[in-house]
């Protein structure tokens, strides 16, 4: 069997027969035909941009999920999981569950009654335009940008797997989505990203099921990892007490504080990216809805990334390594690890489907980006600081050509990064820079009503600005890790977090301070924004069942059993 | 002017419906021509199952969906 499997991954790492092609090519005819389809449905800014605000909570809760399960997501973390093991699972349960749960329970009435197009739009009517401005040029700037490093990584592993040109890759898929978010807007981008959701379920289950069928079912799956790897890779909490004592050289305090309380809060609730598929919700009840149905089905993903990473450590002949070592020795890279394993169980038919679920999450991620950007370049940057009163009309033809327009430069940066690789690894890092702060300036500006327009703005600028210090400051002297991260042994993501936390603390006390030495806005400016200024509508009409809050609870209950079955 | 809108749950089925259709199909083909170099746990027939469980949740979704009746 090892012969054979040795033979099949030689050449490249898998191989497509016709009716693979067939099922990737019948993809994409129907991603365009749903744009065309919805071509008419977008004629004015409120259909192009917030898709109508008339999606149901399980059309905006699924495309809310998808427009972060990018390909390199699910190939990421299940290279993530082989290198780290179960570790890599607190990025989808303790890294999203909570702060999903608090986005549709606590922010999401703030953000949907005061009847804003975007997380900028709602700092402008929070805490003014300076804050919006500095907030949408970074999130405009930094989303293309992105856009263009995951269409790079993912033609490059299209190479890899299956030896298709990069060009053709990039040029293909970015023509496919530009053509139909230009189409149909926001709404073609959600309907598409629901779509890709269900074929990412239908093309990767298949792996953690055969899995564990040849396996022999998880004791006997932790036994092996137990003996080719270690112990420590089928633990979630327990191996935590110190930075030497798991794989990914980290501590419990980063994973709680840096990860679970502020880069997930940060990213879940505040990155518009994901946001802007809740706005979309068609009433309040389906907005608080929507991340919760995102937080049951977020719990789920594991399945089909950490699985099957954790599988390969038990069941795959060959070791996988490091990028650069498989490089220049010729093996697989463990960022491999999910089309390894889609040859090991997926035969023609099948093989197609799982690749047709890369390419779906890779457009799906990309559409998401495309759309963010494309809303908050024309309303947060071009209405708001170039063309104030044009005509509705004008505002979707600057839409539709600012989509066409953001794909053409993540294509530039795409080929930027193909020339000079250590880009990509910046542009990451400035992402992360704005999260952290961005998080603390939306809450306080929420639930905290002394928080003023100069205190918003000034700790936003101060926790940025803290974050590209520490890591300017890491840069230049490596033993500065001993304090940005609490221990000179700690890894890069390690690093990450802790450095979140403490832009977020910047942020937070720069807020508070300034705000105190500030004039607050009176408390009728702030109906609709602030928690003790607004009257949330009640839900008591509709049974206990229908109610957010009854469904957050059981997410809630199944995270926390979740968390101790796998301790 | 506003088309008559299909769900996309109809989209959604129809992917399911065809990609089924398409991998019970390979599978067939593969029980009458055996591969080359199999997939592990080829005796399982995943292609088969899979397939024919993708397109009956397609079939349920086309009918349920289709375009002209009231969801």
């Amino acid at each position: 069997m090892m012969a054979v499997w040795a033979m099949f991954v030689a050449d490249r790492l898998v191989h497509l027969s016709p009716v693979d092609l067939v099922i990737v090519a019948f993809y994409f005819v129907l991603v365009l035909a749903i744009g065309f389809h919805l071509r008419g449905q977008s004629n004015t800014s409120e259909d192009f941009f917030m898709a109508g605000r008339e999606m149901t909570a399980w059309i905006a809760g699924l495309s809310f999920l998808s427009a972060n399960l990018g390909a390199l997501e699910l190939m990421g973390w299940a290279a993530a999981a082989y290198q780290y093991g179960i570790l890599a699972t607190h990025w989808y349960w303790i890294g999203a569950i909570p702060a999903m749960l608090f986005l549709g329970l606590v922010m999401m009435p703030f953000y949907y009654i005061s009847k804003t197009h975007s997380v900028p739009g709602y700092l402008q009517l929070r805490f003014g335009e300076a804050s919006r401005t500095l907030s949408a040029v970074s999130f405009a700037f930094m989303t293309v940008l992105m856009s263009g490093i995951n269409m790079y990584s993912m033609a490059l592993v299209m190479k890899v797997v299956l030896g298709w040109d990069i060009n053709f890759s990039i040029w293909v898929s970015s023509l496919t989505v530009a053509a139909y978010v230009a189409l149909g807007g926001l709404r073609s981008a959600i309907f598409n990203e629901v779509l890709q959701f269900i074929l990412i379920w239908a093309g990767a289950l298949l792996i953690p099921i055969l899995g564990l069928i040849e396996t022999g079912g998880w004791a006997n799956l932790k036994a092996q990892i137990a003996v080719n790897a270690s112990s420590e890779y089928t633990h979630l909490w327990s191996t935590l007490g110190s930075f030497n004592d798991n794989p990914m050289g980290i501590h419990w305090t980063g994973i709680v504080f840096g990860l679970g309380a502020i880069i997930s809060f940060g990213y879940w609730t505040t990155d518009f990216l994901v946001v802007q598929r809740v706005l979309s919700a068609k009433d309040l009840r389906a907005a608080k809805m929507a991340p919760i149905i995102g937080a049951g089905f977020k719990m789920l993903v594991p399945i089909i990334v950490i699985l099957p990473g954790l599988l390969a450590l038990a069941v795959l002949p060959v070791k996988l390594t490091g990028e650069t070592s498989a490089v220049a020795n010729g093996g697989h890279s463990y960022n491999e690890v999910l089309p390894l394993m889609l040859a090991r169980y997926c035969g023609p038919g099948l093989l197609g489907l799982g690749i047709t679920a890369l390419i779906a999450g890779f457009m799906s991620g990309m559409a998401g980006n495309v759309s963010a950007f494309t809303t908050v370049w024309t309303y947060d940057i071009y209405r708001a600081l170039i063309r104030k009163d044009a005509p509705d009309q004008h505002y979707v033809s600057m839409g539709r050509w600012t989509t066409v327009v953001g794909v053409l430069i993540s294509v530039g940066t795409a080929y930027l990064v193909m020339q000079f690789a250590s880009i990509m690894d910046y542009v990451q890092a400035l992402f992360s820079f704005f999260i952290a702060p961005l998080f603390g300036t939306v809450v306080l500006g929420m639930l905290w009503k002394r928080a003023t327009p100069a205190g918003g703005f000034w700790g936003l600028l101060a926790g940025t600005l803290s974050s590209i210090g520490m890591w300017a400051w890491v840069k230049v002297d490596h033993s500065a890790l001993r304090y940005v991260a609490l221990s000179p042994n700690a890894r890069d993501m390690a690093e990450n977090m802790y450095r979140a936390l403490w832009s977020w603390i910047f942020c937070v006390v720069v807020t508070v301070v300034v705000s105190y030495l500030t004039q607050p806005k009176p408390d009728r400016e702030l109906v609709g924004l602030v928690y003790g200024c607004t009257e949330i509508p009640h839900e008591s009409a509709v049974p206990f069942y229908e109610k957010p809050v009854f469904w957050g609870v059981v997410v809630a209950i199944i995270f926390v059993i979740l968390n101790i079955l796998f301790w | 002017m506003r088309g008559e809108a299909i769900s996309i749950w109809f989209f959604i089925g129809l992917s399911l419906l065809v990609n089924g259709a398409l991998i019970v199909g390979a599978g067939v083909w593969q029980l009458i021509y055996p591969p080359e170099h199999p997939v592990v746990l080829v005796s399982l027939h995943a292609s088969l199952w899979w397939g024919a469980v993708l397109f009956l949740c397609g079939l349920t979704y086309c009918l349920r969906f289709r375009p002209g009746r009231a969801a």
